[in-house]
């Protein structure tokens, strides 16, 4: 119970500081739109090719979206120095990185998900992948919200993490990649993508699970200077 | 006699191949008050880190209650409140916000009574509400040092805690660690001040060799 309470407290606390300050994550939001708008100009606009392109274009810029986002799940606390007060604070850091990082993914992940229909309908999906194409990215998202919060912790203390943070979890996000654009893939061609989406959901379990273990570990180790 | 709550035994620590101190031993018991002096780049601030649990920087034994720190460690953050140099608030969110964060890290039941009269005390009333950035650089100082005030502790570490702050309210700090160390708290500090208060002050020079 106290657990619930402390990390219902970080969640209200965390939407509440990014709803003021607003460019943190609808940056990401407006480079989705962006790069997926930029596709149909260049490429060209032929209902037929750009509807094959479509999963595999909208779920590697909504990957790199969540790439951009990620750097800034624990910045912010580390340079005003409230991510000391989290560390010491005699309760489990588990609920705070857990609420921590479900803040970021409804702040990141779901928008991205709720939005991307509209981008479908842009880059000619069919409307049978539609349904797929929301549940894989809400899913799959959430999986890249908590890998990229491992890279996040351990490269916070960088002044310039950002190269070495992309390289940290890019390779983890190929196999969310996968799962995700093949389910839109399959759901166009009519077949069964519950397969796919259970994938990602034994994902979604286990960076639940064990992610948490790895931030609160990595940002112990960012700390200690 | 009041128990020992903090020991240190031969503490040392380096930073970039340069020693900041060596066989540092001291013990600080309830209603002690321990100033941390010495020049800057001296080490007060890695001491202080380390002795927060902060940093594992070090080599040598802290005791708290005459346990090692690992045993402790849950007991020790919960009698301890740390307050760094940096700003340890969030400059988007209100005095009140901030505080009911903080507190909710500490376990305390969501009231905001106590926040209140903690922000009344350190000279914000009518500031709960206001976001912190649009606060002066002293005010956004007392919202963090209002936190001394809503969370109960045995042992307080506060590093710089009169950066910013006023001449008033140097005062009022020294006060407020005079009244804390009467109630039988212990107080382990870095300044440059030198303290004025109605307590026996111990004073650990660091960079003197």
């Amino acid at each position: 119970m106290a657990l619930v309470s402390l990390a219902l407290a970080v969640l209200r606390r965390d939407l509440l500081a990014a709803a003021r300050r607003g460019s943190e994550w609808s940056n990401p939001l407006v480079f989705f739109v962006m790069v997926c708008a930029l596709f149909p100009l260049g490429i060209g606009p032929e209902p037929q090719r750009l509807a094959e392109l479509a999963p595999g274009i909208l779920w590697v810029v909504a990957l790199l979206a969540s790439l951009l986002a990620s750097d800034t799940v624990f910045r912010s606390d580390y340079d005003d120095a409230t991510l000391e007060q989290m560390l010491l604070s005699h309760q489990a850091l588990y609920p705070q990185v857990i609420a921590k990082t479900l803040a970021h993914w409804l702040l990141s992940g779901l928008p991205l998900s709720l939005l991307s229909p509209l981008l479908g309908v842009l880059l000619h999906l069919p409307a049978a992948g539609m349904l797929a194409l929301m549940a894989s990215l809400a899913l799959g998202s959430a999986v890249l919200s908590f890998i990229g919060a491992i890279g996040a912790a351990l490269t916070v203390g960088l002044r310039k993490g950002g190269l070495l943070l992309s390289l940290i979890i890019l390779p983890l996000y190929i196999p969310v990649l996968i799962f995700g654009s093949s389910a839109v893939k399959t759901a166009v061609d009519g077949g069964p993508f519950l397969p796919q989406l259970a994938m990602l959901g034994v994902f979604f379990l286990i960076a639940l699970a064990l992610a948490p273990l790895a931030i609160a570990g990595a940002l112990r180790i960012s700390v200690d200077q | 006699m009041a128990q020992t709550g903090l020991e240190v035994r031969q503490l040392y620590s380096e930073r970039d191949d340069r020693v900041l101190f060596a066989e540092l031993c001291f013990t600080l018991s309830a209603g002690d008050v321990l100033q941390i002096a010495g020049p800057n780049g001296s080490g007060k601030t890695s001491l202080l880190r380390i002795l927060a649990g902060l940093s594992s920087r070090y080599q040598g034994d802290i005791l708290w209650h005459n346990h090692s720190l690992e045993q402790q460690r849950a007991d020790y953050l919960q009698q301890l409140l740390y307050i760094g140099h940096g700003a340890g608030i969030k400059a988007a969110l209100s005095p009140l916000e901030n505080l009911r964060w903080s507190c909710a890290l500490r376990g305390l039941p969501a009231d905001d009574n106590p926040i209140r009269s903690a922000l009344a005390k350190v000279g914000l009333r009518g500031f709960e509400e206001q976001a912190c950035y649009s606060l002066s650089a002293g005010q956004q100082r007392r919202v963090n040092l209002a936190r001394l005030f809503c969370i109960p502790a045995q042992l307080w570490i506060l590093d710089e805690p009169f950066t910013a702050i006023d001449q008033r309210g140097v005062a009022e700090i020294e006060q407020w660690i005079s009244d804390f160390a009467n109630t039988g708290g212990a107080i382990l500090l870095t300044t440059h001040h030198r303290l004025m208060i109605n307590r026996p002050l111990r004073i650990i020079e660091l960079g003197e060799r």
